[in-house]
């Protein structure tokens, strides 16, 4: 196996019970490049969150590990940054002191001039150049998210975790923010490993979507390559000729083979198959793809 | 809201007003328009019967004390600002004591569920001993009465910051301690920069609460121990038959109180967020 900039190797969770141990997922194997996008997809219940708070540290996974840039990664750590799902900004700071607050924990010899500077340029990245002061209870779901992407790029993490970040917010809001956020993360050139519910959000924003099948014992099944050349942005993305391709592809996959693929026992430590859509048109060629990342 | 405030006030003023009103026609000294009895004349005129002073009475006598609050003319005729002075002073020390062994202590308890839990027994019994209880221990062991009424404040001024500070402590988020931990703050600075400004409105409101009881309580400690305080002016003056002094007293408790309340009141606006 290649070595990727963050490769997470046999990660499973179990929680233990009298009766029947709850295997979450098992046998997870993710690799993630320098600089690329990764969105994972699966039903509730697969234990995507558990497999970023692993990522995060603040889960301890019960077989597997993390190495991110040649280094065991264990407990939480200033080089992965965390966006929440409900922002986790603290109401009793503004914008500006949530954002240097993480600035301040990642540099904490500078001085108070340069760690606003860093905060307010990275919230004029997200377009709150003129809600500084404003505190959280003051903003809108929106702004509150924006804080938080804020936050997490200021401080310039190796790899950058997004836990549904945007599935509180409504689809207005989430699309302006999704073109936010793929403008930040061109300039920025971040690792983001992302968890959504949203196959269109997959496809606008990754390199690749990893695809796990139901829980219990889900699995990272395969590993789909969105062959769409960037920059990409909402309006032109859907005439690629690629788009409905991978889009049927995804679809079809939560609709029907993710319940079909899952809690097979056989398949527990199997490689993670690797999909092209926009090439590999037909499902059924799945059976010989499988095969060949089998050899 | 303008109008309502308005209105809330000119009703207030009306109630003063005829509370007032009615005490003052309550309380009036019996008219000597009839002519006195033989037996009122042998006893030089004097009234029989003991009355409340009436409120216009006792607002001369509160404007003559207030002329003059801090005169000091012995052991037992000290001015009203003295008296008052001398029981902030014991109310502010007790406080300010239980206040720096609460927080910390309120802190551990909260971020501990072992501490939680065998602390929890002791905090169960001595919180519901009544202050005073404690006043024979105290005056035997400090030998002190100043001492001791501080102690008795400290005592009963304890508890409920100690309870809001652990319950305050151990319910923060754990998003915003998520948060913390992602940061890499150690656990110094995660209490000094997300736990206690998240707790620090449940902590003031214990400390809100705690400053009223100290102050309802100092009242009852001086009565006992003596010497100085606005609880034992109080009694003092009852010993003296002086009404009108035990009811502006009364007064100026209720009105010192009400400013100690609004203080921390102030306080705890300043930490609190809206979430």
């Amino acid at each position: 196996m290649s070595r990727h900039f963050v490769s997470i190797e046999g990660l499973s969770k179990v929680y233990p019970s009298k009766e029947q141990d709850l295997v979450v997922f098992e046998g997870a194997n993710i690799g993630i490049d320098k600089g690329e996008f990764v969105c994972i997809i699966g039903h509730s219940g697969c234990g995507k969150s558990t497999i970023l708070n692993v990522m995060a540290g603040l889960e301890t996974p019960t077989t597997g590990t993390m190495i991110m840039d040649n280094k065991e990664a264990s407990g939480p750590s200033l080089d992965r940054g965390v966006v929440f799902q409900n922002y986790s900004l603290l109401p009793w700071l503004t914008a500006l002191q949530n954002v240097s607050f993480g600035v301040k924990a990642r540099w904490p010899k500078w001085n108070k001039a340069k760690v606003d500077a860093h905060s307010s340029h990275f919230l004029e990245m997200v377009g709150l150049s003129g809600a500084l002061h404003r505190k959280p209870s003051e903003l809108s779901g929106g702004m509150c998210q924006r804080v938080s992407i804020a936050r997490a790029f200021a401080t310039s993490p190796k790899l950058l975790l997004l836990d549904e970040p945007f599935g509180a917010l409504d689809a207005l809001t989430r699309g302006v923010i999704q073109d936010e956020l793929l403008k930040i993360w061109s300039e920025t050139q971040q690792t983001v490993f992302m968890i959504t519910h949203d196959v269109d959000e997959a496809i606008l924003l990754a390199d690749r979507v990893l695809l796990m099948t139901n829980g219990p014992h889900a699995r990272v099944a395969e590993s789909v390559k969105i062959n769409i050349p960037r920059p990409r942005n909402r309006a032109n993305i859907i005439e690629d000729p690629a788009y409905y391709k991978i889009r049927n592809y995804l679809v079809n996959f939560l609709v029907k083979r993710s319940g079909q693929l899952s809690g097979s026992a056989g398949q527990v430590g199997g490689a993670t198959q690797e999909v092209d859509p926009s090439v590999e048109i037909h499902p059924q060629s799945e059976q010989s793809a499988g095969l060949k990342a089998a050899i | 809201m303008a109008s309502l405030n308005m209105k809330a006030t000119l009703l207030s003023l009306l109630l003063l007003l005829v509370g007032l009103g009615i005490w003052e026609a309550m309380n009036q000294a019996p008219a000597a328009s009839t002519g006195l009895s033989e037996y009122e004349r042998m006893m030089g005129g004097a009234d029989q019967e003991a009355r409340v002073p009436p409120p216009s009475q006792v607002f001369s006598h509160a404007w003559h004390e207030l002329s003059d609050p801090f005169y000091d003319a012995g052991p037992n005729d000290k001015g009203i600002g003295i008296q008052l002075a001398y029981s902030l002073y014991r109310v502010l020390t007790g406080y300010l004591a239980a206040a720096l062994i609460a927080i910390p202590l309120g802190f551990v308890i909260g971020m501990s569920p072992l501490m939680h839990k065998a602390l929890n027994p002791f905090i169960q019994v001595l919180r519901p001993i009544s202050p005073l209880a404690w006043m024979p221990l105290a005056l035997f062991i400090i030998r002190d009465s100043e001492g001791s009424a501080i102690f008795v404040i400290f005592i009963c001024s304890i508890w409920p910051m100690l309870i809001n500070t652990a319950f305050g402590v151990a319910n923060v988020r754990t998003d915003w301690i998520k948060v913390a931990r992602t940061h890499e703050l150690s656990p110094l600075k995660t209490a000094f920069l997300v736990i206690l400004p998240a707790a620090a409105p449940t902590i003031l409101t214990g400390m809100r609460i705690s400053i009223g009881i100290a102050w309802l309580v100092i009242v009852a400690a001086e009565m006992l121990v003596g010497g100085t305080g606005i609880g034992y002016y109080v009694w003092n003056e009852w010993n003296n038959l002086d009404l009108n002094s035990v009811i502006f007293s009364i007064l100026m408790i209720g009105i010192v109180g009400m400013l100690l309340d609004m203080t921390l009141a102030a306080v705890t606006k300043l930490v609190q967020y809206e979430d």
